[in-house]
Order: C-alpha cells, then sequence, then structure tokens
C-alpha cells in the first residue's frame, strides 16, 4: 500500500507558480526524499499533504486518507516536523511535546511514558526540564522531531531537518534519522537541498525543479542511469582561464555535460580509462597545466546536472527571493 | 468534556505558565492600571461637572479605568498571536488536529483572565482611596464581567487582525487606530452628559462604553440592573462575533502559506 499519493498537484501564489504538477507516491515504510533548490517546491508539497494549506488542483491523500476532504483524519496519522521550528521558546521541552500529545488526545501515564521515552531516544532527556530558549539549533531540532513522533504517527514529515546546523550536528540527526525510522517503523518522507543527505538516507529520491518532479527512482538507478563515469581535472595555474580549459574538454567527441567548479573542470564520459588520455593531451596541447585526474561513478550530483540541465548550486543562487508566506 | 474546551483549557495553561516566568510582564500588568487610575484621577480631579453625579471624580473615574484598561489589553492581545505565527507553533498546531476555534479561545481567555486581576486591583485601589461599590458583592462581579468581556470582544478582533495581517508593525498600527478614538467615544473618562451630541450618539455603539456602562451602574448606581445585564449581553454578542471572526481568518492565513 502507498503511505503517500501526490497526484498532478498544482498551486500557485501571487506572482509564483510553486507547483506545476507534482505526482510521486511513497510504499509504506519507505524512507521518500525530495530533493531540490530553494524555491523548488518541496515545502508547499509537504504543505500541502500536512493540510497546512490547501492545493490549487490535483490529488492527494496521506495513509489512504484525502488531505483536502478529510483533513483531521490526516493529521491524527501524521507527524509533521517544519522547516522553521515550531518549539514554544518559553515551554521546556517536556512541556511542548505533553501539550502537543494532548492536542493528539492522549493524557495520563501513557502519555508521560511515551514522552519519556522520546526525551531519552532524541537525548535530550538531560534538558527535558528546562526553558527551550536555552536550547542549542541541534536541540530544538532534536525537539521539534520528538514533538512530531508524541502520538505514534505513520507518516512522517522531515522539511529540511538539517538546514541550519553545523556538521556535527548534521550528521547527528542523520543516524538520529535512520534509527527511528527502523525503531518507529515509520514511512518518511524528506526533502532536503542536500544531496549527500538524499543520498544517505532515503530508499528513493524524487529530484524537484521549478515546481516539477523531474526524475524519481533510488539513487543507485538515478546514478545508473547515467552511464559512464564523471572525469575531475584539477589545475594547476588558471588565471581565471577555468571556462576555457572546460571549452577545450568540451571540443572533445567522448565528453559531455562540462561543468566548472573552482579549480576543477568536471565531464561526463562513456569510459574513464579512455577518456582521460584524449582529456589530458588536449589540454596539454592549449597549455593547461593539469595538478590531478579522478574519475568517479556518477553522484547524485551529475544526476541533478543531467536532468535539470542545472547546476545544483547556480539554481540554488537564482532562487534567492523566496517566495510568499513570511520569508519561508 | 468537548474537545474545543479541552484544548482550550491546555492552551491556556500554556500561556499562563509561560507569562509566570516573565516577572516584568507580572509587573507590569499590576502597575499600569495604577498609574492609569493615580494619573487620571489626580489631572482631572479639579473638575467636578466630570463626574456627573457620583461622589468623587475617582469614584466616577475606577469603573471607566477598568474598561479602559481592559479593552486596551484586548486590543495588544494579538501580539501573542503574532509570536507564536513567528515561531511557527501556530502551524504546529495546525498541522495537528488542533481545534481552531480553541487556539483563538485560548488567546480570549488569557485576555479576560488578565483583565479580571487587573479589575480586582484597580478596584482594591479605588477603595484605598476612599470609592464604594454601591452596587455591593453583585458590583463587584459585574465589575469583573464586564471588564472580561470587554477584554473578550476585542481580543478576538485583534486575534483576527493578527492572522489577517501578520505583521508585528500592522498589529501595532491597527491597536493604536482602533485604542484610543474608541477610549475618546466613550464616557471613560467624562460623563455621557458633557459630551457633544454626535459623540453621544456614536458612544451608543461602542461595545467600550457598553462595558463603562455595566461597571459604572454597579459602583456608582448601585443598581439599574436590567439595562446593565442588557450591556452585558451585548458585550457578549459581540465577544461571539470577533471570536468568530478570528476562527473564520484561520482561512485566509492557510490560504496564504
Amino acid at each position: 500500500m502507498d503511505a503517500i499519493v501526490a497526484e498532478d498537484l498544482a498551486k500557485r501564489y501571487k506572482t509564483v507558480q510553486a507547483l506545476d504538477g507534482v505526482s510521486f507516491s511513497v510504499r509504506d515504510g519507505e524512507v521518500f526524499a525530495l530533493l531540490g533548490p530553494n524555491g523548488a517546491g518541496k515545502s508547499t508539497t509537504v504543505r500541502v499533504l500536512t493540510t497546512l494549506t490547501q492545493p490549487d488542483s490535483g490529488h492527494a491523500s496521506v495513509a489512504g486518507e484525502d488531505v483536502v476532504r478529510h483533513p483531521n483524519r490526516v493529521r491524527r496519522t501524521i507527524g509533521y516536523v517544519a522547516q522553521d521550528s515550531g518549539v514554544d521558546w518559553e515551554a521546556t521541552g517536556r512541556e511542548n511535546m505533553l501539550l502537543q500529545g494532548r492536542i493528539h488526545g492522549m493524557a495520563g501515564a501513557p502519555l508521560r511514558q511515551r514522552v519519556d521515552e522520546l526525551l531519552e531516544l532524541v537525548g535530550l532527556d538531560d534538558a527535558a526540564d528546562r526553558v527551550a530558549r536555552g536550547y542549542s539549533g541541534g536541540m530544538k531540532r532534536r525537539l521539534d522531531i520528538a514533538i512530531g513522533l508524541v502520538h505514534k504517527p505513520k507518516v512522517l514529515f522531515l522539511d529540511e531537518p538539517t538546514t541550519g546546523l553545523d556538521p556535527e550536528a548534521r550528521a547527528a540527526m542523520w543516524v538520529e534519522v535512520e534509527r527511528l525510522a527502523e525503531q518507529e517503523n515509520l514511512t518518511i518522507l524528506l526533502t532536503t537541498h542536500y544531496l549527500e543527505e538524499a543520498d544517505r538516507l532515503a530508499e528513493r529520491v524524487a529530484i524537484v525543479s521549478r515546481g516539477k518532479i523531474v526524475v524519481e527512482g533510488t539513487p543507485e538507478d538515478l546514478k545508473a542511469g547515467l552511464h559512464g563515469e564523471s572525469v575531475t581535472v584539477e589545475l594547476e595555474e588558471t588565471d581565471g582561464r577555468v571556462p576555457e580549459a572546460a571549452a577545450v574538454v568540451q571540443e572533445l567527441a567522448t565528453a559531455s555535460e562540462v561543468s566548472v567548479e573552482g579549480h576543477h573542470v568536471r565531464a561526463r564520459v562513456p569510459n574513464g580509462a579512455q577518456a582521460i588520455p584524449a582529456i589530458l593531451s588536449a589540454l596539454d596541447g592549449h597549455g593547461f597545466p593539469v595538478a590531478s585526474v579522478t574519475t568517479a561513478r556518477p553522484s547524485l550530483d551529475d544526476v541533478y546536472l543531467h536532468y535539470t540541465g542545472r547546476e545544483f548550486a547556480v539554481e540554488d543562487e537564482e532562487n534567492k527571493p523566496q517566495p510568499p508566506g513570511r520569508g519561508r | 468534556m468537548p474537545q474545543v474546551l479541552r484544548h482550550t483549557g491546555w492552551m491556556v495553561v500554556r500561556q499562563a505558565r509561560n507569562l509566570m516566568r516573565e516577572p516584568i510582564w507580572i509587573a507590569m500588568m499590576v502597575i499600569q492600571p495604577m498609574i492609569w487610575l493615580l494619573l487620571y484621577g489626580q489631572l482631572f480631579s479639579k473638575v467636578p461637572s466630570l463626574r456627573s453625579g457620583a461622589g468623587t471624580y475617582i469614584e466616577f473615574l475606577t469603573p471607566g479605568i477598568v474598561c479602559m484598561n481592559a479593552f486596551f489589553g484586548g486590543t495588544w492581545s494579538g501580539m501573542a498571536m503574532i509570536n507564536d505565527l513567528d515561531r511557527h507553533v501556530v502551524d504546529r498546531f495546525l498541522a495537528a488536529p488542533a481545534s481552531r476555534l480553541a487556539i483563538v479561545l485560548s488567546q480570549v481567555a488569557r485576555a479576560g483572565i488578565t483583565a479580571v486581576i487587573q479589575a480586582l486591583i484597580l478596584l482594591l485601589v479605588g477603595l484605598a482611596l476612599g470609592v464604594r461599590v454601591h452596587g455591593g458583592v453583585l458590583g463587584w462581579l459585574v465589575v469583573c464581567t464586564a471588564s472580561a468581556l470587554l477584554a473578550m470582544v476585542f481580543s478576538g478582533f485583534s486575534n483576527g487582525v493578527a492572522l489577517l495581517l501578520r505583521r508585528e508593525a500592522s498589529m501595532i498600527a491597527t491597536a493604536n487606530f482602533v485604542g484610543l478614538p474608541l477610549m475618546f467615544l466613550s464616557s471613560i473618562l467624562l460623563g455621557a452628559a458633557l459630551m457633544p451630541g454626535w459623540i453621544r450618539q456614536i458612544s451608543r455603539f461602542n461595545p467600550v462604553n457598553w462595558g463603562v456602562n455595566a461597571a459604572r451602574n454597579a459602583v456608582v448606581t448601585g443598581g439599574d440592573w436590567g439595562p446593565t445585564g442588557v450591556f452585558l449581553l451585548l458585550l457578549l454578542a459581540a465577544t461571539a462575533a470577533t471570536c468568530a471572526f478570528a476562527t473564520w481568518t484561520f482561512r485566509a492565513y492557510q490560504r496564504s502559506i
């Protein structure tokens, strides 16, 4: 059975077409990632699925219930960890969780036990009775997740769970999410703009770009769908001539999807071992000294570039002006 | 118990507990109304005509200040909703099966409870300054009810505005725009007999004035329970209307996110 089904969701804010026909489904018990840059429509998709807002057209159901027709039934089965923390700063971690449980109709000893269990699970048992204002970013995030899990939801929505966390806290959060997915027997819909995060956590990934899903599959399938390997050439002395070097590589018949990043020129080739000599001699012939060459199986980065024709980081920059809704 | 009331109860507990952690807030809540009473009481005490029949101006003024304080508190109570919106606490409640009405009612109830506490403080300070509540126990009850309802009417309105505008600056502008005119279109500071005719006419439709009339009947007149009851019922109806408005504004808010 599918835990989440989205069919042709569309939504427009005044001047921005946030969703432009989003369709996907998430199987029961699966960890599924929506991957894309800021402004691609990931959060809007989540807000539709969590009943916070309604689509202009299209249908969606979560745990078998239609999000528009039976929002309250959906709300009872989902946990929602929004992009921006929903922690009440003036209350303690425990108080935050108790209130959320009570809103879900829990009470008494079962509620208190569940709260204790989760506080321990996310490692907040020591800080549980301190006011959340004093929590670090990572602690607030873990409290958010614990709040989202109080009522034992079937489906958990994690909207950008690690944005704004330092690398250490992010790695800890990944371990956390993996453990929760297993222990709580959850279906998880995760949104992220970190390729690494989707690759690490998700069984299946859908790449979102400009309100549409451009491709969907397991990280392995997506990478395998790109034939060949990627070659990365590091140039020694550049003097701003990296784009010229990229143009030289582009000339070669075997190279495609050439891109530039700092001192590096990256290209996709059918076979690394065969292509490298040609690339090196071409660069040498044009007077570009090469520091190093590496080949790799395609990453989600390459997948993203291949299907959107844009570089991940570049699109992120383009979308800096955020869509409406209090700066989210 | 119906779900709405249960949710309202827990959310009021949350707000009360959070406020108790703000000593400055408690100090302001207690001191502010006293300042109004002492300031206005001194300022206008030499103008005997103002008190329209009351024994002293402070006796005339006390029920007025109780009401002014209650409705000011109400008009500002949307700030707490803005804060909850900014902290995304409201979104968290909305994605859970929380009653929309309860989210509004908890803010409204907090405003009402605060107003009653302040009304009692003001009456006690008034007693020390020689005010007598001529309506006795019933009089005290009417003053508390009037101040609670007045705070709730304007709290419902203020929370609706908060959900529509969702910005602190807009909220402050609205509270100022509504607050002072409604105060001067009422008999808080001077008796109706002294008002220009057109202001007197308008004041009859001003909810602030319904509260002031009820509270003043209870303190100064100590009677007129029939009209007093009508004023309180009008305030109750207005509370229902503004709470319904605030609950309705969740639709607009959810369309915008």
